[in-house]
């Protein structure tokens, strides 16, 4: 079979299969006029079919990551980032480039009528072709989300661990989600770092936030506390729930040595008390001086 | 007993713990397990699961609602293809752990759900499966 033949067909009827895509995409269910005007998918389209044509004018139909192909690559990358962006499902996308197959086959049928067994080899030939380049709009699609979850892993870990300074000496962090070894990473150095920076000598672990406690997340915690002990430093933990309580219990962890709270007030209140420091209602009389 | 809806979770990375464990609170909440129960029963698959992580690289979990003596309860299967337990008493103890860790996945986990059964061969695997009844007992 003569595939620069082939080639040199398509590259002849280019107009034709130009107006066919364009009349089977418009004619699709699926087309989305609302995202995309005609005219830019017109463009769009032409621009692809050139350098796809122009990719397979030398007789290559089946290796699409040799440099022929780069700017039809590139072309198709570019096109299902934007589209990804635009708001189109990835079925969407790919079939659009699906669609192109029934145009280039019609083509080769009408020249190829007297000749099947060269129709069909060459119709072959073009499937596994565009079977390939969908492949790459897909790959190209997926890349961009994984680029989006990963940006949000990243924010999420940055904006998860605040240490906050509730008093002079005494800093509380509230623990969010679920403490892995790579969070307890974070949460720990963050935890000693603003020990060392503030010169507070009690640290509030709140695990309010915290949906389920097992022996790995309480291995954790009791790591921390002994780091925090080392750097001279007291740790609270609060915000054990009742139901947590009791399954810690039955789990058979000993947090005995830690001091635990049910609340992050009531560790606060500890705390002052560790400190020698205290609340009180300030006096009524002077209350009322001050309102006059 | 009776199994009224099952389904099975692949677990091959530390990211499926989180969606794993909320569909078993989903399943728990929707037989109207207690808060309480509900939080043994999540904690003991927590430690299974993560067992099943650390020591086996992953495996499945076979959900089921269960109904017996016309109590719903949850029937979580743990099925692994690791290195398997090579003396279950010994890793059935308190404290005991080839790993560094704490020691307590394993007893913990019997001693938070009604039912608990485990079986293993080396070379081969370990399935344990729990049951947890909706008021507990």
């Amino acid at each position: 079979m003569n595939i620069q033949q082939t080639a040199q067909i398509l590259l002849r009827k280019k107009n034709t299969i130009l107006e066919n895509w364009m009349k089977n995409q418009l004619a699709d269910a699926s087309l989305r006029d609302d995202l995309l005007s005609n005219e830019d998918l017109r463009r769009q389209s032409e621009e692809l079919l050139n350098s796809l044509l122009q990719a397979v004018s030398h007789g290559n139909f089946d290796n699409i990551y040799s440099s022929e192909f780069e700017p039809v690559n590139d072309i198709l990358g570019d096109i299902s980032i934007t589209r990804a962006r635009q708001g189109f499902s990835p079925r969407e996308i790919s079939q659009y480039v699906l669609s192109l197959k029934q145009a280039l086959t019609d083509v080769l049928e009408e020249e190829r009528r007297n000749e099947p067994e060269l129709l069909y080899r060459e119709v072959v030939l073009l499937n596994k072709l565009v079977d390939s380049l969908s492949i790459i709009t897909f790959e190209t699609y997926l890349k961009g989300r994984e680029e989006v979850i990963l940006r949000q892993s990243d924010e999420i870990s940055e904006i998860s661990t605040p240490v906050i300074r509730v008093w002079d000496g005494i800093l509380a962090l509230p623990i969010i989600g679920t403490l892995d070894s790579s969070r307890t990473q974070v949460v720990m150095e963050s935890l000693l770092q603003e020990i060392v920076n503030t010169g507070s000598s009690i640290a509030i672990l709140d695990i309010s936030g915290v949906p389920a406690v097992d022996s790995l997340v309480a291995q954790h915690l009791i790591k921390t506390v002994s780091a925090t002990r080392l750097m001279g430093a007291e740790c609270i933990i609060s915000g054990i729930r009742a139901e947590i309580a009791q399954t810690i219990v039955h789990l058979g962890i000993d947090l005995s040595n830690i001091r635990t709270k049910a609340t992050l007030a009531s560790a606060l209140q500890l705390a002052f008390g560790m400190l020698s420091l205290e609340v009180r209602k300030s006096n009524q009389v002077s209350t009322t001086k001050l309102f006059k | 007993m009776i199994s009224l809806t099952k389904d099975t979770m692949q677990i091959v990375r530390e990211q499926d713990v989180v969606p794993f464990r909320n569909r078993v609170r989903e399943l728990a909440t929707k037989i109207g397990m207690s808060l309480v129960n509900q939080t043994k029963l999540i904690t003991a698959a927590s430690e299974l699961v993560r067992n099943m992580l650390k020591y086996a690289d992953g495996g499945k979990v076979v959900l089921e609602v269960v109904s017996k003596n016309g109590q719903a309860g949850i029937r979580l299967m743990f099925v692994d293809e690791g290195a398997g337990i090579e003396n279950i008493p010994q890793a059935m103890q308190d404290g005991f752990s080839t790993g560094r860790s704490l020691g307590l996945g394993l007893p913990g986990a019997k001693r938070l759900v009604n039912e608990f059964d485990i079986k293993s061969k080396v070379n081969e695997g370990t399935t344990v499966t729990i049951i947890h009844w909706k008021n507990g007992r």
